[in-house]
């Protein structure tokens, strides 16, 4: 039952709720630590760490120096000699320098060795735009993992799921991509104070609603939400679904719903062409709920281009609430 | 080059025990040419990497070390896993994609694992298993235990920035990690020569502020002194070693190598510098007694490709099993 604190449900950021799950853990796990850059005294680029090293000393929340590849290699190390490393990537642009570690590596150890060694490992960062950071540091690159047999991808997008899922990845004897979204660090919503998990590869149904289905990911959960009210005024109810996982994925709650409303709409922030959208719409298609379908599935997602600086040109680069309202009402409207 | 037999090692890797590792330069030997003639005759398909002429660095190394330590392996490592105790019948299965071989027909050649035994694994990626030993050497930090981390890999591995990132974490933390450079003189066709402008790739050492040095890689006593003596520093919590062992493979890089970048005559010089006959004769064996464990290394051999020939293959039933735990 939810914790009750002077008659209300506590309330948690995003980043208090990530740092909670790490700090209960690693309590109770002496195998779990922590290793990045900048996580110790400085407390992580975006606050998650802050005060971590103080409890529990520079050896279990270990800073490192700028080697993205060696972050990775650790944990894989670590994680296949009995520990259950979790390592911070400081921006998700940066997991780039640890591809090989993760993809050739992490991903393919269990399977290649005939199913005989695990890599209980999680690697934290941060993706997506909105905070002016340009380029290099606002990419969203998860379905590039998604891509890869022996990872698991996981994108919270509530300080509920953050906790939980969390500390199921650190549970989870594989490794597991762990996209935070850094707009949503600053995010509040009710964590209760014990150690909770939210299992991975559950794929929940956050709104019902008859009219449309829409497939957020991370910040876009909120956003479609946001949306979803605006229409709910107008007489239109979004079903409003977010993965959590996306790889594996749970994709039955989906197509149930297709099958419900006839409408799909997929949003995400990363770019278009090869993101996770296109996978959704393909299992839709593939499901008993093509026959269901009364419009074509559609796609919002990030524009094919790098995220810019300039503030108007960024925010029109990613989904926004009014773009999620006029497609869902055109979708709703049987304008497509 | 360091190129005299160290006597110290007479005790502890002489006399009866001396015999088993000859025996098992022997059997490493004997194991790759039967793997290529397997492969001539297309019972072992895909490529291997050989390492002929290698032998002494493999036995060498593990003999310092026990089976409670850890090996992290490269591509060109068949002969450390049978130095580490690897069973030829295994891997001679998992040559031929067998199940029962060490993963089960998954890994192949470049892949072989013995985690059981603390066998990490060999790696295809060059440089890919040198990051992992930060973790492994963590975790042994973290258990506090005293075991060690051998990674193995070739001159090319010190040419890639994981190299770089590994060797300064392991540095700065002191972690127990033995790292193993077999320079045998090429990186597929680009020679040391061409690919480093220093003298010796040991010399690397100095810009992490570890040991850097430089052993003739075809003497077993070499090595086996220098590995010990990185294991004691790694123990006393003095943090890792660069060991450059210099050796020579006398096959190509792998099965498609036509070898046009080096001359006969280069490899008939390396080949006088067999690293079998000269532990042999470091044992102060005579020549029956070098027959005789020729003999048990290619019982050993045959008894492998018979084992692996009995053996089933993976049943396609269980394609999808191992890729999530």
């Amino acid at each position: 039952m939810p914790n009750m604190n002077n008659g209300t449900m506590r309330e948690l950021t995003y980043v208090e709720a990530l740092r909670e799950a790490l700090t209960q853990k690693m309590r109770a796990d002496d195998r779990v630590f922590l290793i990045g850059e900048d996580i110790g005294v400085y407390g992580g680029a975006f606050g998650v760490t802050a005060g971590m090293v103080e409890e529990f000393g520079e050896a279990r929340v270990r800073d490192t120096p700028i080697s993205e590849a060696g972050i990775a290699g650790a944990c894989v190390g670590a994680a296949v000699a009995g520990m259950r490393p979790v390592g911070e990537i400081q921006f998700m642009d940066f997991v780039t320098i640890s591809m090989e570690q993760l993809v050739l590596q992490a991903a393919k150890i269990r399977f290649m060795f005939g199913g005989k060694a695990t890599v209980p490992m999680v690697l934290r960062m941060p993706g997506g735009a909105g905070t002016g950071a340009a380029a290099q540091h606002s990419e969203s690159l998860e379905n590039w993992f998604v891509h890869v047999p022996g990872l698991k991808v996981v994108m919270p997008s509530t300080p509920y799921d953050a906790k939980g899922l969390l500390l199921a990845a650190i549970d989870d004897d594989n490794p597991v991509i762990f996209v935070e979204h850094k707009l949503l660090y600053r995010t509040k919503g009710h964590v209760p104070e014990e150690m909770y998990t939210v299992p991975l590869s559950q794929t929940k149904v956050v709104r019902q609603g008859r009219d449309v289905t829409v497939v957020a990911t991370s910040i876009m959960v909120p956003r479609a939400l946001e949306a979803a009210e605006t229409l709910a005024k107008e007489g239109i109810e979004l079903e409003v679904i977010d993965p959590r996982t996306l790889s594996p994925l749970d994709d039955a709650p989906i197509v149930a719903s297709v099958k419900k409303t006839g409408k799909a709409l997929v949003v995400h922030e990363a770019v278009k062409t090869g993101g996770f959208g296109g996978e959704i719409v393909a299992r839709i298609a593939e499901s008993e709920a093509f026959d269901y379908l009364d419009a074509p599935v559609r796609r919002l997602a990030g524009l094919d281009i790098p995220i810019p600086y300039n503030r108007t040109l960024e925010y029109h680069t990613v989904p926004q609430v009014e773009n999620i309202v006029d497609e869902a009402r055109r979708l709703a409207r049987g304008e497509f | 080059m360091v190129d005299t037999m160290a006597q110290t090692s007479v005790a502890e890797i002489g006399g009866e025990r001396g015999r088993t590792l000859l025996r098992q330069m022997m059997t490493i030997r004997r194991f790759e040419e039967k793997a290529q003639d397997l492969y001539s005759l297309g019972l072992v398909h895909g490529t291997m990497h050989l390492s002929i002429g290698q032998e002494g660095t493999a036995v060498g190394a593990s003999a310092a070390l026990t089976r409670n330590d850890y090996l992290l392996n490269t591509h060109r490592g068949h002969g450390h896993c049978l130095a580490w105790g690897s069973t030829p019948d295994r891997m001679m299965a998992e040559f031929m994609g067998k199940e029962t071989g060490y993963c089960r027909g998954r890994g192949g050649s470049m892949h072989i694992a013995d985690v059981e035994a603390n066998n990490l694994g060999a790696n295809g990626i060059v440089a890919g298993g040198v990051p992992i030993a930060v973790g492994v050497g963590l975790s042994i930090q973290f258990r506090q235990t005293d075991q060690v981390v051998m990674v193995v890999f070739g001159d090319g591995a010190t040419n890639e920035g994981a190299f770089h990132e590994s060797l300064n974490m392991a540095s700065i933390w002191k972690l127990p990690i033995i790292y193993l450079c077999e320079n045998n003189q090429y990186a597929m066709s680009m020679s040391v020569e061409r690919a480093f402008n220093i003298e010796r790739i040991s010399q690397r050492g100095c810009a992490y502020g570890i040991p850097g040095v430089t052993v003739d890689g075809n003497d077993v006593a070499a090595v086996y002194e220098a590995v010990k003596e990185a294991k004691a520093r790694a123990q006393a919590g003095e943090g890792p070693t660069l060991i450059e062992c210099l050796t020579y493979r006398w096959r190509g890089h792998s099965k498609s190598d036509r070898q046009a970048y080096r001359t006969r005559e280069e490899v008939r010089e390396w080949q006088d510098r067999d690293p079998i006959p000269r532990f042999a004769s470091w044992l102060s064996l005579t020549d029956e007694q070098v027959g005789a464990l020729w003999k048990e290394a290619e019982g050993l051999i045959e008894t492998a490709v018979s084992f692996a020939q009995a053996s089933p293959e993976p049943d396609l039933s269980t394609i999808l099993e191992g890729v999530y735990a």
